[in-house]
């Protein structure tokens, strides 16, 4: 055989590292994304398997006789002053009758939750009639009986180190015995606002607020951002200025989003005097937050209209408004809503700037509008995961879960819509 | 001159463009820049005038002295013609010689080129369209376009032949939109093959039927140019055909300049014939003239295949 070695020769000699390259290069691929996959999944089971047990919420079964010597002393029933606290405490001491001292009535009276009384008055509120008779209801359990059903506390473990003593403890397994204790769906989870009482915290202040921030915040950010990127991509004459502003623009995209809420401290609260905690300036500091972004998507959207078409229309002798509104825009607004809806999720997930605009208080009414105070979902899952109740790290997990449904379902609606609107042409 | 070294003359190198093969005997020096400008009987210092006739009775639209630049390109020089009512007039030329730049300065497109500058005077039925007070908007609704790609919008075949009467408010009721629309289709040849499917987007058509969509869209609005640029380039030889039996149609009310690349459809639809060259109208004439007898070289070059 020559020296010279043939083409086919050198090729194939190259053929084995070539290949040896391609396979180091999948299989690295393939790792970065099982990484990615894992991390995903050990994220979402941590989550499901803290948060879901928050779903379910422990009940007694108490007879409670809604006495009139009590409820109405002096002949008239005022439920705003009635003792609904004793009737739950008598029913209690009536189930469990060998708690006679002071100190064992007060550890008794500690296995049910404040709630029951509140239950208690909403029920005799709208039902006056019911005074005299005796009712046997399902009210919420203190949430250390909670804890116990649901098996976060440790029977075995020493006696100091629990919240719940052996004579409770066995208070509890004997009303279990007696069938008084269920576990039921927790809809004050959804239907109530913050609480200091894990059992009686739920996040409808939190996602009122949101819901609030947010409508501020699409309704000014969304026409703001579709008539800047209008006039950026169809009618800004090209020159420094308007490199200047496009560099800035984007650079604003890449803002720390706590700076955002500095400003809007200085600017929404200090100087124009508007109220603190209130959702108003939570979404007016949104959409500052969210306006790069939409102003960048609907350019890029705009961008993408076929360029054969604003000839077709100007060609026919259409003015550039009617270029823009006839045909541009029907063709953009897939993208300019996918856009839009993006920076929407991305302003639902947004606590760090709501700090700085007072949102972070305790509050416990549902915000009933735009200067009520109030705070939002992730500043919620904030302040929650700062308490140190193990009932209320469950909550955390589960507001997280509720989060996550509601940018799941804003992600599903991006894609539907972009699906739906898109034109071929 | 050989074909390579026309070659050679459209890559920058200053290469002279040879002199007519009759007429003026003088050796012009001509280079890239310069060169064979002039309105009939106009000579400009360096160049020499258009070879043929770029007049004709009945002018319609008169383009005189016109410059195009593109930032420093000067992709259009000097150039003057004479566009006929009721008659068809071919723009001809190798690729990149500016026969689209110029169709666009009849209908002031080029205006929406950022870094495009016209200079010289194009009128329009005796009025200059580049003055202050025309409107572009009110000149495109009398010099309509057809683009070499087909591009209706992506709407029902009903509107797009709408879009134009609606915008300019041409029709006062539904009927009367109706009755537009419905002969501007007919016109366009269009009609019998969608008058079913009038609510089925413009762009299920096929490619052909795009192309004469977008014809019955410029007529609709009663234009008294219309400008064709390469409307057959993306056409099967059918489609072809029935759109240039339409330009023969159409010519009998309006004027029409057509930028093509084939000689036989210049050959076939047009009256008269107009060669460019590197930005420079070189040769107008009589379709027949030019395809029988070119004055210039570079004209015969072209249209027996030399250049292309
Ligand atoms: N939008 C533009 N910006 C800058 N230069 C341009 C632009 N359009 C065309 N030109 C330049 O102007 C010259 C003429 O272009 P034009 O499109 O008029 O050629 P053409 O004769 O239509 O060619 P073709 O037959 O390939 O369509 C070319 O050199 C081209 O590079
Ligand atoms: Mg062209």
């Amino acid at each position: 055989m020559s020296t010279e070695r043939t083409t086919l020769e050198r090729v194939e000699a190259g053929l084995a590292r070539r290949r040896r390259k391609e396979l180091l290069f999948k299989l690295t691929g393939m790792f970065a994304t099982a990484i990615g996959v894992v991390f995903l999944g050990v994220f979402f089971t941590t989550l499901i398997v803290k948060g879901s047990s928050a779903f379910q919420q422990t009940f007694l079964k108490l007879d409670i006789e809604l006495s009139e010597a009590v409820l109405a002393p002096d002949g008239e029933l005022d439920v705003r002053y009635a003792d609904f606290d004793g009737l739950v405490r008598t029913a209690l001491r009536a189930q469990l009758p060998e708690a006679t001292s002071r100190v064992d009535r007060r550890a008794l009276y500690r296995l049910v939750s404040v709630g029951a009384s509140y239950q208690l008055r909403d029920l005799v509120a709208t039902n006056p009639e019911l005074v005299g008779t005796t009712q046997t209801l399902w009210v919420p359990a203190s949430s250390n009986v909670d804890m116990f059903i649901k098996g976060d506390i440790d029977a075995e473990a020493d006696e100091a180190l629990r919240p719940l003593s052996d004579q409770q403890i066995s208070w509890i397994r004997s009303l279990d015995e007696a069938g008084r204790i269920d576990m039921r769906f927790n809809s004050a989870l959804f239907s109530n606002g913050d609480s200091r009482e894990p059992e009686l915290a739920g996040i409808k202040g939190a996602v009122m607020g949101s819901f609030y921030m947010l409508l501020v915040t699409i309704t000014l950010s969304f026409p703001i951002g579709v008539a800047a990127a209008i006039y950026l991509e169809e009618f800004a004459p090209k020159s420094r200025w308007s490199d200047l502003i496009e560099v800035n623009i984007n650079n604003l995209a890449a803002v720390p989003s706590i700076v955002f809420g500095l400003l809007g401290l200085a600017v929404f609260i200090n100087w124009m005097g508007l109220p603190r905690s209130a959702a108003l300036v939570g979404g007016l500091v949104l959409t500052l937050l969210t306006l790069p972004v939409i102003i960048i998507a609907s350019r890029a959207a705009i961008k993408a209209v076929p360029p054969s078409i604003r000839e077709a229309a100007l060609g026919l002798g259409a003015s550039k408004m009617q270029v823009v509104f006839h045909h541009v825009l029907p063709l953009a607004m897939p993208g300019m809503l996918t856009g839009a809806i993006i920076g929407m999720s991305r302003a639902l997930g947004e606590s760090a700037p709501l700090l700085m605009i007072g949102m972070v208080a305790f509050i416990v009414d549902v915000p009933g509008g735009f200067t009520d105070p109030a705070t939002a979902l992730p500043v919620q899952i904030y302040l929650w995961a700062d308490s140190p109740e193990r009932a209320f790290t469950e909550r955390t997990s589960a507001a997280i879960i509720v989060l996550l449904g509601f940018l799941l379902v804003m992600n599903f609606a991006a894609v539907i819509l972009r699906k739906r609107m898109e034109r071929k042409w | 001159m050989t074909m390579t070294a026309m070659t050679e003359t459209s890559t920058d190198n200053p290469e002279p463009i040879p002199a007519p093969v009759t007429g003026s005997s003088k050796e012009v020096p001509v280079s890239r820049e310069i060169v064979l400008p002039a309105y009939p009987g106009q000579h400009t210092e360096l160049g020499e005038k258009t070879v043929g006739n770029v007049t004709c009775d009945n002018p319609f639209m008169i383009a005189e002295d016109v410059n195009v630049y593109y930032g420093d390109n000067h992709a259009i020089q000097h150039v003057s013609l004479e566009i006929g009512k009721k008659q068809v007039i071919a723009l001809i030329g190798p690729s990149g010689c500016g026969k689209s730049t110029f169709l666009r300065c009849l209908n002031r497109m080029n205006d929406t080129i950022e870094t495009a500058r016209v200079t010289g005077l194009i009128t329009l039925d005796g009025e200059d369209i580049y003055r202050k007070e025309q409107d572009p908007v009110a000149l495109r609704a009398r010099v309509g376009m057809v683009f070499q790609k087909p591009n209706p919008f992506p709407k029902s075949i009903y509107d797009n032949v709408a879009y134009g009467p609606r915008i300019h408010g041409l029709a006062v009721d539904r009927a009367e939109l109706d009755n537009i629309v419905f002969s501007s289709l007919e016109r366009a040849g269009l009609l019998k093959e969608v008058k079913d499917r009038l609510d089925e987007p413009g762009t299920s058509l096929s490619g052909g039927q795009q192309q004469r969509l977008c014809i019955a869209r410029t007529i609709a609005v009663n234009p008294e140019v219309i400008l064709m640029d390469e409307p057959c380039s993306a056409l099967d030889p059918i489609a072809t055909a029935r759109i240039e039996d339409l330009m023969d149609e159409l010519s009998e009310d309006y004027a029409i300049v057509i930028v093509t690349h084939s000689m036989q459809q210049a050959a076939r639809v047009s009256k008269r014939v107009a060669y460019f060259h590197l930005g420079l109208l070189v040769e107008v004439d009589e379709t027949n003239k030019i395809f029988t007898n070119p004055q210039h070289k570079l004209t015969e070059d072209y249209i027996t295949g030399r250049i292309g």
